[in-house]
């Protein structure tokens, strides 16, 4: 490969706070860089590219109140044009950046069109894994994108049995919707309960008999041989055990992969998809990737200094979290020293499960507070020295808010009990 | 500055009850936060801002007047 110097890498030098700031992806992180940008007092061109066709919105509520049909699509929003426009933000739709030059400073657009950049942000995010099959039939859905959701919302307008593969959290949210529906729901995992890896036996039972209760049939312990086809419109999925579950919609909700396909040809560097990290651009603990290069949210591995490993959390909380760490990296700031945990939530029927830290199946599981029966508990996830590294909870709000923060040190489960014990008696 | 809270919008996070106790509280049984004031005094600017930028469910807004 050739070394020739590329004119354009003759960069003129700015004064940090009039940095043209590119940001490949409209989402919550990058409209999130974008205001924590101006907040902070950059005063240089911001220019967001976005694929879709949308202004940008809000994820979260895709599964639940969108696909419910309680909001409508605007209520997602996250930005209007005037409030980006007063901003002095560029933003360009239905856009595609095919890929980047780090030593150019340079991104190419599908349309062939180059864009230079003092500053890149990468927020991407991800995008939905695929079957290896069926995918072309009518009826076969993923849910990803507000137009995802507005597609299967329409599917189920007519569908009245819809199949669920993945009985991970997204495939748990829309199963509890499509019942409020009154849909036939199959929820079909390989997992013996749902979202089990990451809420590990016990919560997972409560959550495999709270869909039972709603009358979801769970066909867990499964995986998927086919889909079937009848003429071009799926008609049904069948099991590893030749049973077939018939359906006239099905969502394929088998988790999503980093989008960084127009990366490869790149310097910017990624994680092996089966390393920490699992296939994201592969940050240090503020976001930056290489030279003026950063990337935040879904598609970003950050280097975690207390885990000692890259890693990639697909939390709405870690775009904005993200975003404000890496703004203040690009402007040359002093980094902030709040800490803070991966957080997220799932809203199923009226159950709302709250989650900080990282717990998982393989931890120790401490009810601390309340009790799985009535859905109004706090329970701790340890290490194997019985240091507590993640919380999950429901209905006890406050509780709930004293535990994150002893997540924060790893505070030994049994110095925490004993301080929630003199906490409470000093209420009461 | 005056804050606008979405109680529909809010997932009860519970980011602006830690950073901003003195504006912000939530109920205990769903979480759903609720304003203490909503006019924050020029001490208490910063602190509103950051709860608007922490917000995963993007329900806290700040109005300028």
């Amino acid at each position: 490969m050739s070394c020739r110097r590329n004119p354009h890498s003759q960069k003129v030098t700015r004064v940090v706070s009039a940095k043209k700031v590119v940001i490949v992806g409209a989402g919550p992180a990058g409209i999130a860089a974008a205001d924590a940008l101006r907040a902070q007092g950059h005063t240089g061109e911001i220019l967001i590219f976005g694929e879709e066709r949308h202004m940008p919105y809000d994820r979260p509520p895709l599964s639940k109140q969108i696909l419910a049909g309680t909001w409508l699509p605007e209520k997602a929003e996250l930005r209007t044009g005037e409030l980006l426009a007063d901003a002095d933000v560029t933003l360009r739709l239905c856009t595609r950046v095919a890929s980047a030059d780090v030593a150019a400073h340079q991104l190419t657009l599908q349309s062939g069109e180059q864009i230079a950049y003092d500053a890149l942000i990468i927020a991407t995010g991800v995008t939905a894994r695929e079957l290896p099959f069926g995918h072309h039939l009518d009826g076969v859905h993923v849910m990803r994108t507000l137009d995802d959701a507005l597609t299967l919302q329409t599917g189920l307008e007519t569908a009245q049995r819809l199949a669920v593969i993945g009985a991970g959290f997204l495939g748990a949210e829309v199963a509890a919707v499509a019942r409020s529906l009154g849909k036939e729901v199959t929820l079909i995992d390989p997992l013996e309960l749902p979202m089990q890896n990451v809420v590990g036996d016990e919560i997972g039972s409560m959550i495999a008999e709270l869909h039972r209760h709603h009358g979801v049939k769970l066909e867990l312990g499964h995986g998927v041989s086919s889909i079937e086809d009848g003429m071009g419109q799926a008609t049904g999925v069948t099991l590893d055990d030749g049973r077939t579950v018939s359906a006239d919609a099905i969502l394929v909700a088998v988790g999503a992969r980093p989008a960084v396909d127009w990366l490869r040809s790149s310097s910017v560097p990624l994680t092996a998809s089966n390393e920490p990290g699992a296939g994201g651009v592969r940050c240090d603990a503020s976001g930056r990737a290489t030279d003026d290069v950063w990337a935040i949210g879904d598609v970003a591995a950050w280097w975690d200094p207390t885990q000692e490993r890259h890693v990639r959390v697909e939390h709405r909380q870690t775009a904005n979290e993200h975003a404000l760490s890496c703004v203040r990296d690009i402007l040359e700031l002093t980094p902030t020293s709040a800490k803070s945990v991966p957080y997220f939530w799932s809203d199923q029927y009226d159950l709302k499960l709250r989650s900080f830290g990282f717990p998982s199946r393989d931890s120790g599981f401490h009810v601390v507070e309340g009790n799985l029966e009535d859905h109004r508990f706090v329970a701790a996830y340890t290490d194997e020295s019985g240091r507590i590294v993640g919380t999950i909870g429901s209905g006890m709000f406050k509780a709930m808010n004293w535990w994150r923060l002893q997540i924060l040190d790893r505070r030994p489960l049994g110095d925490a009990l004993r301080d929630r014990q003199i906490t409470k008696r000093s209420v009461e | 500055m005056r804050i606008e809270l979405d109680q529909d919008a809010c997932i009860g996070a519970g980011n602006c009850v830690i950073t901003a106790p003195d504006l912000f509280d939530q109920r205990d049984d769903d979480g759903v936060a609720f304003l203490l004031e909503e006019n924050p005094s020029p001490e208490q600017e910063s602190s509103a801002k950051e709860a608007e930028a922490l917000c995963p469910a993007a329900a806290i807004r700040i109005h300028k007047k």
